[in-house]
């Protein structure tokens, strides 16, 4: 096979099975192995990624992602331009939620193991707009916001990375915020990931200057539940 | 006629190792990929750089341990005397040198006290610019001597020398394969194990151990070659496309260093071919043994 993209890696079936069982294990092995978390989802992800891909070729907005392949990383998004918007747009809230937990869009590994460029291109586009999701959702970086985002990703995806960190995450949460998750956030995130559009359809490059309140109406997320 | 056919045959396949893997071409081989021969070097130390900490337990998943087995026997055959002043290069983690030094014990236990300690260098307590490069050779300062180009290996490999207790038995040096910094007609025995195929001018290599070796002394390499059986070498090529990657991946987080390694086994010369190369740069009495079948092989050459 033929490289498809700049970071491709062509394997085969064999290959493939190798990297996702161990890369599953590693992952529990060893946790800062983040490398091993994403070809988990590179080798298991091949499914989820065709049922993206179809629910992004019938919604314009992401029809439009799919053609022009918009890419977020520091060059490519003006970081100085969202410090000046106005408190309350989701241009300012992702420049502050990058600066607090000292972040930058450059972290995201390079997709290498998926056969297809198109592809390949979304499950880029599904690392690149994490922090993105974050901020919409209104979750911070502790296990129980990844594990919310988790879910929501797992839900409208469907990547079994996602389903199973959702699945698991919670087992190691304190139990403050295993009550908090149980009663609270759970119900909402299921509710708001069921209702909400794609967020593989939103264009997110497009919205910078948008209230936050007003950005989460479009997309039909209901009111997160208050921090603790 | 028939002879004289044969000798230009030989001639002809001579040239054409020394057209792809020695001093006149302009670009040379990383793995399959043909890089200008500057950037060799330097693709090379960051492939072990990042390889140095995993490189051990990926020698054993890799080679299913049969590695150990190989360096014993290259060991056995090296026959380590006390008298000798030995070198391993392109040694780093320090393998071949523990075995030497372990051999050497085995046969020689009282001589192992008695063998001078390394001494410490002397410092220069002025520096001038030498006339020649002759003038900045230096002699070794230990019967044992390990050699790297890599700084990154040589750290393992002192750390390790420190857990067995022989740290003060070897002497340490970072430097060029191609390049020795030794004078002349330092060393009774050259050891070269699984490091040749990584070094850009591999006839530049030879000439050098030519050259830091004693009358009589002997050059050895063990390297990965070709498994000459045919169906036996169709179940490693699958073996290697497939598995080694991917554990390497896996393992050492690093993909391409094995791939790396997968391809710059291929494209090294066939057992007969590398002994031809020996051959050329004076050494005599040059053979080689298969190990594995092939998969590595011991190459020898005594400068007489």
């Amino acid at each position: 096979m033929d490289r498809l993209y700049g970071t491709h890696k062509p394997t085969g079936l064999v290959q493939k099975s190798i990297l996702a069982v161990g890369s599953g294990i590693m992952s529990i092995a060893d946790p800062s192995r983040d490398d091993m978390i994403s070809i988990f989802g590179e080798t298991t992800g091949g499914l989820a990624l065709k049922y993206m891909q179809e629910k992004m070729v019938i919604d314009p907005e992401g029809d439009r992602i799919l053609k022009e392949r918009p890419i977020i990383n520091s060059k490519t998004v003006d970081l100085e331009y969202l410090k000046t918007l106005p408190i309350g747009t989701l241009g300012k809230t992702y420049s502050n939620f990058l600066v607090k937990y000292n972040l930058t869009p450059d972290a995201r590994r390079p997709v290498s193991f998926i056969d297809d460029s198109e592809l390949a291109y979304i499950m880029r586009r599904y690392r690149e707009i994490h922090d993105l999701t974050h901020v919409t959702l209104g979750m911070p970086i502790n296990m129980l916001g990844e594990v919310t985002v988790k879910w929501f990703e797992g839900i409208q995806y469907g990547l079994p990375m996602c389903v199973l960190g959702a699945f698991f995450g919670p087992l190691r949460l304190g139990p403050k915020h295993t009550a908090k998750y149980l009663h609270l956030t759970l119900p909402w995130i299921v509710r708001t990931a069921r209702q909400s559009r794609s967020f593989m359809n939103v264009y997110f490059e497009k919205h910078w200057h948008k209230s936050l309140n007003e950005f989460r109406r479009e997309l039909n997320i209901l009111e997160p539940p208050p921090k603790i | 006629m028939f002879i004289r056919t044969l000798s230009s045959i030989n001639r002809f396949s001579l040239l054409s190792i020394l057209r792809t893997h020695s001093t006149t071409s302009n670009t040379t081989h990383f793995g399959f990929d043909e890089v200008p021969e500057n950037e060799k070097q330097t693709r090379v130390n960051e492939v072990f750089s990042s390889v140095a900490d995993s490189y051990d337990l990926m020698n054993d998943i890799m080679s299913f341990g049969i590695h150990r087995i190989w360096k014993d026997h290259f060991i056995r055959i090296v026959r380590p005397d006390p008298q000798w002043n030995y070198i391993d290069v392109a040694g780093g983690t320090g393998d071949i040198a523990f075995r030497y030094l372990k051999e050497l014990d085995r046969y020689y236990p009282s001589a192992a006290s008695s063998i001078p300690l390394s001494e410490s260098p002397i410092t220069p307590t002025h520096t001038y610019i030498a006339d020649s490069l002759e003038q900045t050779r230096i002699r070794p300062t230990s019967k044992c001597v390990v050699a790297d180009i890599n700084p990154n290996m040589l750290a393992v490999g002192k750390q390790r020398s420190i857990d067995n207790n022989l740290h003060n038995r070897i002497q340490w040096i970072e430097t060029n394969a191609e390049e020795l910094p030794f004078e002349d007609e330092q060393f009774d025995v050259y050891t070269i194990a699984f490091g040749i195929r990584n070094c850009t001018h591999i006839d530049r290599v030879v000439s050098e151990a030519y050259r830091v070796l004693k009358k009589g002394g002997r050059f050895l390499c063990l390297e990965f070659s070709q498994v000459n059986n045919t169906l036996l070498r169709y179940f490693y090529d699958q073996y290697s496309k497939t598995f080694i990657p991917p554990m390497g991946q896996i393992i050492a987080n690093d993909w391409k260093s094995y791939q790396y390694l997968i391809e710059s086994i291929r494209v090294f010369p066939k057992q007969k071919e590398f002994a031809e190369l020996i051959r050329s740069c004076n050494f005599r009495y040059v053979n080689f043994e298969n190990l594995s079948f092939g998969v590595s092989t011991i190459h020898s050459g005594y400068k007489l």
